[in-house]
């Protein structure tokens, strides 16, 4: 019970902040209310990723910690089932630091504050019930808490073709969710029908038992698929450049960096822990669509003139990485999928803070009207640059260690068909730089050529506050990856070791193999 | 002793000219008597069926009596909605009511 | 030898420092703490360099030392390692780097004077000397790999130091992508490495080896295509002539002595295995390296910018160590010492060409802070007004054409015996190279200093000798330039550890001699006079040869047409235009289809309760005929 308790106040303390945002009067009060919230989540995932490192080192065997759960649908077994492991704790941190370094980001934002906080705070609730629960449909309950919020806070809050866009996002989500519910009931049914845990189904406990290959191989796309939209999946990207341009920085900062890795950390959870046959299976075609999306992300990057367009292309082709890498199927790969998810979120949160902070400030997020920021707003455009720098791999920041990590673990699959993905994959990082450096030069180097521009002022304390802190981040992990690298794999091994000892291993339709 | 046939055979009637007015005529007031008529075609029934078939019970003449009831509330209320209309479009065409389609 | 690690640190920590508190410091302190901090660890990798090779040979070899070594990340049944690792060639390297990284900080008091940027400039500097000194005492090749990307991003940031000037901007940009995409090959080089050789280390894991023997050659490749990138070979050599955008200094650090010579290090660093597992794929660096020397002393033979004849000389001279490392036949040195020259060759060119090349350049950096342009018809005669720089200037230039007993000589020399050695075809084309060399660096010293004097410029304007911050680095180095030949390099370093001596070999050291004097005569023949009709005549004569040379062979052409016309115009665009229109259009239907669809089926729901009568009555009857059949 202690369990419950201790992981559901990720869940309650956003749920009393909505409670006092509905009780503050004044955006004094507003401001407060979120501050000390996103403090309280903050202090909580600092609190329990080191919980976390102590209980793992007590009891190094069980997959989950602290687990607990409440029956809350009897007849369809549904339970309200808790439990973390080392990705989750990880997943949970980068939540609380993004929302945190998001309360500050939006700190001038008008109109109606209150509800855009009350929004944004329902949204963040989804997101840290999405990575404490392991129930199938307690997480798919939450997760469709943490879409719905976007309808609105694109709809009220966003600039340019706000309405167009929160609608195409909501219904390519909603179509993937819809995707995914198939997947969870075939799986649950598949199993028995006994159990919704993901801990009993995969281990066949709990009155689940095998699910058969053939049902495995038609659940295993849905869900994929269903979580793969949200993990911009080539070809169900397309909601992303254009949702991320129209919503406002906060929540660009909130979607990419943690809602879309929801996508990757269901795909591995649900779609392929409990479908293992079929990921050995049917993972080769997945696998092709990723490395399509890491390579014509980053093309379609180099040509974008919006400042979100371009970082929602980049955002696709390092989340297809995530994917990517899930997919090879080992440890190092897959530590190197959680590490990428980390170190993305960061660092595109950063992206988004930046820009929005310059678009707030220019009324513009065309790159043919901006130059010579550099000189303008000093302390923004150094953090752009460092921004840049670390979504182009410059070592001692996140992104270095992530790619890393991924194309090391990639590489150990031999067949030629993974090495020539894996070959096509690395040469991502050359294409990053190429839009990474023309961007930089573009805006930032040279003379401003706007005079109405020359008169801007650099960031204000709370801008400064919440991009330092992610900058802080990003080079934290950077520097010394060690420990959240360790922690990540005791997440990873027993899953991967999972699939990797399924009864069917070899991809008989592979025409590639 | 009149015969049921020719009972039914005088509420057939009236149920069919119900229909065909309640199908066929554009204004609301019309539609309504239609739907009158054709109620009452079913009290008829109603009663009579009871007082040939089964003239031990009395759940016929008391569904009879609920209908006349119902259809006299339901009236009511059609007329007031119609009043209303009319107060709002100067007309109570169906043809013109198209203001909530959709 | 634990205090290496501040060899690391000291510039770190001075980066850290200059670049989050610099706004507040006064360039004075900056400069200071950055020099300071600099001159520190020349201190330490001077004691360093003393303690290792005074400590006792095992089995006639200096130890490998690794004070440091720990796992940075873990990836699988590999890991990452960060540490130092010291021998003959780390050390040697870190004496280089940081003389001539002293002698730039140094000198960049001066001639940064006043500049806007001063502490970022010194920041930047401390990182990347810090990231050199890392790239060079790596334990393993991820290690090197990641000091090799930080040294690619602090020349990018140095490059563009002068962000506001356009072509600094595209300078920074080219040079960083064009070693990026060099660095792909290195990074899928490593990764081969690690997964056949099961490390990555560079202890001699000779079981790791014979398993990967059959993937090293690709990867050894690969990783050269790498050290290519960085070291400007051929056709991987276009960002240098630009990355000369940057402050001179900069140039004279990063683009001459030390970044540049990181492929030459690499190479170097893995010969062990180049030698043992991919003899063969040595010819492929011998020949780029040919071709590169070549292209590059004929390029430069018609520059004008003297900063760009000064960066083709590079291009030419890593060249030369790249030709001498491939030429390496044999590992063992012993008495027949003549097939594993190449290996010693190379790297005593590599020193002796970070002292004079960075005179050159910093000398090259007085005369331009001297008369504010790098164009030559600014320049001439100015040998009158700045005494000092002429001086220095020339004991380089001696040295790069191969005189004795200035240190190039003795070191160019080793090389040609040992192309001579690997075949005579190739120590003849080194050797003519080598005569070009001459001939470009005269035609430049007469060019600055003799030739014809812009007068008109100069008495607007009188050119006048440096401040002491910057000369004192030039007599330094010049010292240096005279006296490193004599180091008996041969005990210090060689193929296989082994101590042996510098043997000249009289045919070659006379040959190359003369050939190199005769160059110069004919360079003091041409450019020496105030008016130089030879020069014309062969200008007139030659036009399409000269102007192809001066545009350097349109290479940059080639580069700009496949990058912008080919891959922005027919790969980027068109994906581009495939996601907006095929991909997104294709939701855009599904969402357009849907509505349309519902358009169409929206008349049945038609409000009107007589249509729905009909259909109700309609049903009826037809249920009823279902019932009476």
């Amino acid at each position: 019970m202690d369990n419950i308790l201790f992981l559901s106040s990720f869940v309650f303390v956003p749920l009393l902040m909505l409670l006092g945002l509905w009780l503050a009067r004044n955006i004094n009060q507003v401001r407060g209310v979120m501050v000390a919230g996103s403090v309280a989540l903050l202090a909580l995932a600092v609190y329990l990723v080191f919980a976390f490192l102590d209980a793992r080192a007590a009891d190094p065997l069980s997959e989950m910690l602290f687990t607990g759960a409440v029956t809350w649908f009897e007849p369809l077994h549904i339970k309200y089932a808790v439990g973390v492991d080392g990705i989750s704790v990880a997943m949970l941190l980068l939540s609380a630091i993004i929302v945190f370094t998001g309360t500050f980001a939006s700190w001038q934002l008008k109109p109606l504050t209150k509800e855009y906080f009350l929004w944004f705070t329902l949204l963040s609730m989804g997101v840290f019930g999405f990575f404490i629960t392991v129930d199938m449909f307690t997480m798919f309950m939450f997760y469709e808490i943490a879409l719905i919020p976007m309808y609105l806070l694109i709809g009220v809050w966003g600039s340019g073709r706000k309405e167009y866009s929160a609608m195409k996002l909501t219904l390519m989500l909603m179509g993937g969710s819809a995707f995914l519910m198939c997947g969870i009931f075939g799986i649950f049914y598949g199993a028995g029908g006994q159990t919704m845990n993901i801990i009993d189904i995969a281990n066949h406990t709990g009155g689940a038992h095998a699910i058969d290959f053939a049902q495995q191989c038609i659940w295993f796309p849905m869900a994929f698929v269903g979580f793969g939209v949200l993990g911009a999946l080539f070809p169900f990207h397309t909601w992303s450049p254009d949702g991320h341009a129209s919503a406002p920085t906060a929540v660009s900062m909130l979607h990419a960096g943690v809602l879309m890795k929801l996508g990757g950390y269901g795909c591995f959870r649900i779609a392929m822990y409990l479908l293992p046959d079929a990921a050995n299976e049917l993972g080769w075609i997945f696998l092709i669509l990723t490395g399509i999306s890491v390579v014509y992300g980053a093309f379609s990057a180099c040509v974008q003139t919006d400042l979100k367009y371009i970082n929602a292309y980049s955002s696709v082709s390092h989340c297809g990485l995530v994917l990517f890498a899930i997919l090879m199927l080992n440890n190092t790969a897959c530590t190197g999928a959680v590490l990428q998810m980390l170190s993305h979120g960061l660092m595109t949160a950063l992206f988004f803070a930046l820009i929005g902070m310059i678009y707030g400030r220019t009324h513009t997020r065309d790159i043919r009207e901006l130059s010579g920021l550099m000189k303008i707003m000093p302390f923004l455009a150094v953090c752009y640059v460092i921004a840049g720098l670390a979504n182009l791999g410059l070592p001692g920041l996140s992104g270095f260690i992530a790619e890393m990590t991924i194309f090391v673990g990639s590489f150990e699959n031999a067949e030629t068909f993974y090495r020539v993905l894996t070959i096509a994959a690395c040469s991502s990082i050359v294409i990053t730089a190429v839009y990474i450096l023309r961007l930089v030069g573009k805006i930032l180097y040279g003379t401003c050529e706007n005079e109405h521009h020359l008169a801007l002022t650099d960031a204000t304390w709370d801008e400064r506050f919440s991009v330092i802190c992610l900058i802080l981040a990003v080079a934290g992990l950077g520097m010394a990856p060690l420990w959240v690298s360790d922690m990540i794999t005791t997440g990873v091994a027993p899953v991967v070791e999972h699939i990797q000892n399924a009864s069917h291993v070899v991809s008989q339709s592979n025409p590639f193999l | 002793m009149i015969q049921l046939e020719y009972v039914l055979i005088i509420s057939a009637v009236m149920m069919f000219a119900g229909v065909y007015g309640f199908l066929t005529r554009r204004s609301t007031l019309a539609i309504l008597l239609s739907i009158e008529l054709m109620l009452n075609s079913t009290d008829i029934n109603f009663a009579v069926f009871n007082r040939m078939l089964h003239p031990e019970g009395h759940e016929g003449y008391f569904f009879a009596l609920f209908s006349i009831a119902i259809s006299a509330a339901e009236s009511a209320v059609a007329i007031a909605i119609m009043i209303n209309i009319y107060r709002m479009l100067k007309n109570i065409s169906v043809d013109k009511l198209e203001k909530m389609k959709w | 030898m634990e205090y290496t690690l501040f060899i690391l640190l000291l510039p770190f920590l001075s980066f850290l420092f200059l670049g989050l508190c610099g706004k507040w410091l006064s360039h004075k302190v900056a400069g200071l703490v950055g020099t300071f901090s600099l001159g520190a660890v020349a201190v330490l990798s001077y004691l360093t360099a003393f303690e290792y090779f005074t400590a006792d040979r095992v089995n006639g070899v200096f130890e490998t030392l690794v004070p440091y070594n720990i796992t940075w990340l873990p990836l699988g049944s590999l890991h990452f390692d960060m540490g130092i690792m010291l021998d003959p060639i780390s050390v040697m390297m870190l004496i280089v780097i940081s003389t001539v990284s002293l002698m730039v900080h140094i000198y960049s008091m001066g001639y940064m004077h006043g500049e806007k940027g001063f502490q970022r400039y010194y920041a930047f500097l401390s990182l990347f000397t810090m990231s050199m000194l890392g790239l060079v005492v790596a334990t393993n090749i991820f290690q090197m790999y990641l000091f090799w990307e930080l040294v690619g991003v602090s020349s990018y940031l140095l490059i563009g130091f002068y962000y506001t000037t356009p072509a600094a901007i595209a300078a920074s940009k080219k040079a960083f992508i064009v070693t990026r995409f060099a660095d792909m090959f290195f990074l899928i080089g490593i990764l081969i490495y690690g997964y056949y050789c099961g490390s990555f280390g560079f202890e001699f894991d000779a079981e790791g080896f014979a398993k990967g023997a059959f993937m090293l050659p690709t990867a050894l490749v690969l990783m050269f295509i790498g050290g290519a990138g960085k070291s400007a070979m051929f056709p991987l050599h276009i960002w240098l002539p630009d990355a000369m955008e940057g402050p001179t200094p900069v140039s004279a650090l990063i683009h001459a002595a030390t970044m540049v010579v990181a492929g030459v290090f690499q190479i170097a660093r893995l010969f062990p295995l180049w030698i043992q597992y991919a003899p063969q794929a040595l010819s492929i660096v011998v020949w780029v390296g040919v071709l590169t020397a070549f292209y590059a002393a004929a390029v430069a033979c018609v520059q004008s910018d003297i900063k760009r004849v000064l960066a083709f000389s590079t291009i030419s001279q890593i060249a030369f160590m790249m030709v001498a490392l491939g030429v390496c036949t044999e590992y063992t040195t012993g008495h027949h010492h003549v097939g594993s020259l190449g290996y010693m060759a190379s790297m005593f060119h590599l020193f002796t060409h970070a002292m004079f090349k960075a005179l050159l350049f910093l000398g090259a950096g007085c005369i331009i802070h001297a008369v504010h342009s790098n164009e030559m018809f600014a320049m001439g005669g100015l040998r009158k007004y700045m005494p000092i720089t002429h001086w220095t200037f020339l004991i380089a230039c001696l040295a790069i054409a191969g005189i004795p007993p200035f240190s190039g000589f003795f070191s160019k020399d080793e090389i040609l015996t040992a192309c001579m050695a690997y075949s005579p075809v190739v120590g003849w084309i080194m050797t003519v190279i080598a005569a070009m060399t001459a001939f470009y660096m005269f035609r430049l010293y007469y060019g600055i200093f003799w030739g014809t004097e812009n007068k008109e410029l100069h008495a607007h304007h009188t050119p006048h000798e440096a401040p002491l911050t910057m000369t004192l680095p030039l007599v330094f180095l010049a010292i240096v330039t005279v006296g490193a030949g004599f180091i008996p390099f041969g005990h210090f370093v060689s193929a296989d550890g082994q101590a042996y001596d510098i043997h000249l070999d009289p045919t070659i050291a006379t040959t190359s001699v003369i050939v190199a004097v005769c160059s110069i005569a004919l360079a003091t023949y041409i450019y020496k006079g105030e008016k130089q009709p030879v020069a014309e005549k062969m200008r007139a004569a030659l036009p399409a040869l000269h102007r192809w040379a001066f545009k350097r062979f349109y290479l940059d052409e080639v580069y700009q047409f496949v990058t912008h016309r080919i891959i922005f115009a027919h790969i980027s665009k068109p994906i581009a235009w495939f996601d907006r229109h095929v991909v997104d259009g294709f939701f855009d239907f599904l969402a357009w289809g849907t509505n349309a669809l519902s358009v169409q089926i929206k008349g049945l729901q038609s409000g009107s309760i007589q249509k729905y009568a009909y259909v109700f009555l309609l049903g009826v009857l037809i249920l009823f005929l279902i019932v009476l059949i």
